[in-house]
Order: C-alpha cells, then structure tokens, then sequence
C-alpha cells in the first residue's frame, strides 16, 4: 500500500529549537530596554546608571538564547 | 596505512565533529611518518575542491572554525589560520600601545588621544563606575587588558582577508574567563577570607533559613560554575553565530550573482544589503561583547569584595 506524502519538511530540528530558545530572552530583552527606556525618559539624570544596569541584565538574558545556539552544535543530529 | 590514518584524522576535523579525536588518531603517527603528511597537506584543498559540486548553494558550517593546519601539523603545537589571525590582533594590539606609551606627551596627538579614550572609557564607564573610585583604579589595569584583548580578538572578524574572529574557537575566551574566575575568587577571599567569602556568597543574608535548602545549591552552581561557563559561551556564540550570518550572506551573494539564472540574480542584490548591514552589526557586537565581558568581570569582583549585596 502506498503512502501519500502531503508535505514533507527536511533539515534540522534543532533549528526549531533554536527559534523556541529565542522566544522568551526575546521578550526578557523587549521588557528589560523598554523599562530602561521609561526610566531614563522619566529621569535623565540617571540614564548613565541605568544603561550599564540594562547591559548587565542584557547579558545575562542573551545567554539563554545564545545556549539554545550552542546546543544545536554540541548534541549531534 | 599512515596516510590513511592521517586522511581520517582530517576528515573528522572537516565535517565539524570532535577536534580532540582527530588530534589523538594523529599523535600515532611515527616521526618518519610526518614527512608524508606533510605533503599531503597540498592536495587537500584540491580534495575540497573535487568534493563540491558547481552550482550548488553551499552553506558555511562549523568546519570554518577548525581550518586545516599550516605548521607543525600532526604536533600538539598545531597551529592554523585562525592562531595566525589571533597572533596579528596580538601583535597589532602591542604595536599601538607601545607606541602610544613610547610617544606619551602632555598634550596628546590624534593618535594618543584615541588609545585615551579607550582606556578612559574603560577606567570611567566600567571600572569606577561599577567598582568604585579606590577598587575600580586597582582593577583597572586587568579591566582594561581584558576589553582591549576582547576588541582586537573581536573586531578581526569584520577585517578583510582576516574574516574570522579570533574568539570565535574556545581556547581564547576560556582562557580570559578563567583569569576572571582566579581573579574574583582572589578578590573575595582576599577581602573577606575563605570562610566569609563562602559564607557570603553562599548564604545571602536577610533570607528566612529554610529557603537556603534551594538557594545555596543555586548559588554555589552560580558562583562557582556559571558565571566562567557564561562568560566563555556569551563571547564564543556570539563571534560564532557572527561569523555564520555573514559567511551565509555573502555566499548566497555569490551563488545567486554567479550561478543561478534570469531574475534570480536580483537576490543577490538583497543578500549583499542584508550581508553589508550584519558587517556593521558585526562592528557594533565585536565592541559590546568586548564591553560585556569587561562590566561583568567588574561586577563579579565587585560582588566578591562587597560582604553583602
């Protein structure tokens, strides 16, 4: 008996990984700037203070995107 | 029998899999045995060149990163193109502030006064203002060594003919995080001694005791694991998903000008933008990561010599 294929995708699921691994420090960074934004708008004064606050928070929040970039490389496909 | 020993060793490294298996298949090999593989190393591009086909996309992979070696190959000592590229940001890097010392003048040239800014930017915006005016001028001097390293190492990745940044493979940046690690654990243990430095990072105060059940294990793996491992993954993924988009860009360029037909060239116009703006973008993230790696080396410190934080 035959099978039909409908759709057929090929390639590497990790990609797939990589773009779920995205989503939240891609709305961790989008909350993180914003609020810097609103604070420096609020008090300008302080912005130099809070641009290297917002540095080190965005930091470590791109980590967790970039670890979803290494995985892909270090578990075999 | 040695070259086909060799020959594997190399394809190992070639399609991107462990680097170590290769240089452990390799040691095997007999000193009388280097002359032949030295001279196979000829024709292995010519081998690449007959493994790909015309007229196919061919997207980058991490083989960019493990190039084959140009001396002393076969040795533990091996060196590539991508040691060659770190020794030219190295020399380079050397050359500018030996010079911008030798010729120091009260009044600073165009030369002197952009090597200050640099190093101004650093003593300011990072080490005061994280540390504080006594620690951030006693930090100073390895503050400063590790952003202008990060920078040269960084920035070869947008130079032509470079093309690859010289953190871009794992040595470097664990190399500068383990200075780091040495460097905050001292402080601490310095400022605090063993027990107070343990005390102080393992049991933050002001935290009702139960919850040190989940907190110490976390802080422990945070102080002592995570901090160097993020430090060594941020910089490395970053140069290596750098490099990456622009390899990609300007090859798809490449295919679509020269070997696709009819209106499919008018790609390669788009792919050229999007690969001349990551080159850009490629500018500005060699310069943050750079920066990156500076203020957390400076936090880190700092939270080492501060009891509680």
């Amino acid at each position: 008996m035959d099978v039909t294929t409908l759709a057929e995708v090929t390639g590497n699921i990790g990609t797939v990984g990589y773009g779920l691994a995205a989503v939240g420090p891609g709305i961790g960074l989008g909350i993180l700037i914003g609020k810097t934004i609103e604070g420096m708008a609020r008090q300008p004064e302080v912005a130099g203070q809070l641009r290297t606050t917002m540095f080190i928070g965005i930091a470590f929040v791109e980590v967790l995107a970039l670890l979803g970039l290494v995985a892909g490389f270090i578990v075999p496909a | 029998m040695s070259t086909a020993i060799h020959t594997l060793g190399y394809w190992r490294i070639h399609d991107g899999q462990v680097r170590r298996r290769a240089l452990l298949v390799r040691k095997r090999l007999r000193p009388y045995d280097l002359r032949e593989t030295l001279l196979s190393t000829p024709a292995i591009p010519l081998l690449l060149a007959a493994s790909e086909g015309e007229g196919e996309f061919h997207a980058p992979t991490v083989a960019d990163f493990f190039p084959p070696a140009i001396f002393f190959e076969g040795t533990p000592f091996e060196f590539n193109r991508i040691m060659l590229v770190r020794v030219i940001a190295a020399v380079v890097l050397l050359t500018i502030f030996c010079l911008a010392a030798r010729r120091a003048r009260l009044v600073p040239g165009r030369f002197q006064n952009a090597v200050e800014m640099i190093l101004d930017f650093v003593r300011n915006s990072i080490a005061v203002e994280v540390l504080g005016e006594v620690n951030g001028r006693k930090y100073f001097r390895l503050l400063a060594t590790i952003f202008c390293t990060v920078l040269f190492m960084n920035i070869t990745s947008v130079v032509p003919f470079l093309n690859i940044a010289g953190t871009s493979v794992i040595g470097l940046p664990i190399v500068l995080a383990a200075w780091t690690y040495v460097m905050y654990l001292g402080a601490g243990v310095k400022a605090q001694g063993v027990g107070g430095f343990l005390r102080s990072s393992l049991f933050p105060p002001g935290v009702p005791k139960v919850l040190y059940l989940l907190l110490t294990p976390i802080e422990f793996l945070q102080v002592f694991v995570l901090r160097p491992a993020t430090l060594v993954i941020r910089l490395l993924a970053n140069m290596v998903a750098g490099h990456l988009m622009l390899a990609i860009c300007f090859t798809a360029t490449s295919y679509f000008l020269f070997d696709s037909d009819g209106a499919m060239k008018l790609f390669g116009a788009g792919t050229f933008v999007a690969g001349a703006a990551f080159f850009f973008f490629e500018i500005f993230v060699a310069a943050l990561q750079a920066y990156v790696f500076a203020i957390l080396t400076a936090v880190y410190l700092n939270m080492s010599i501060e009891a509680e934080h």
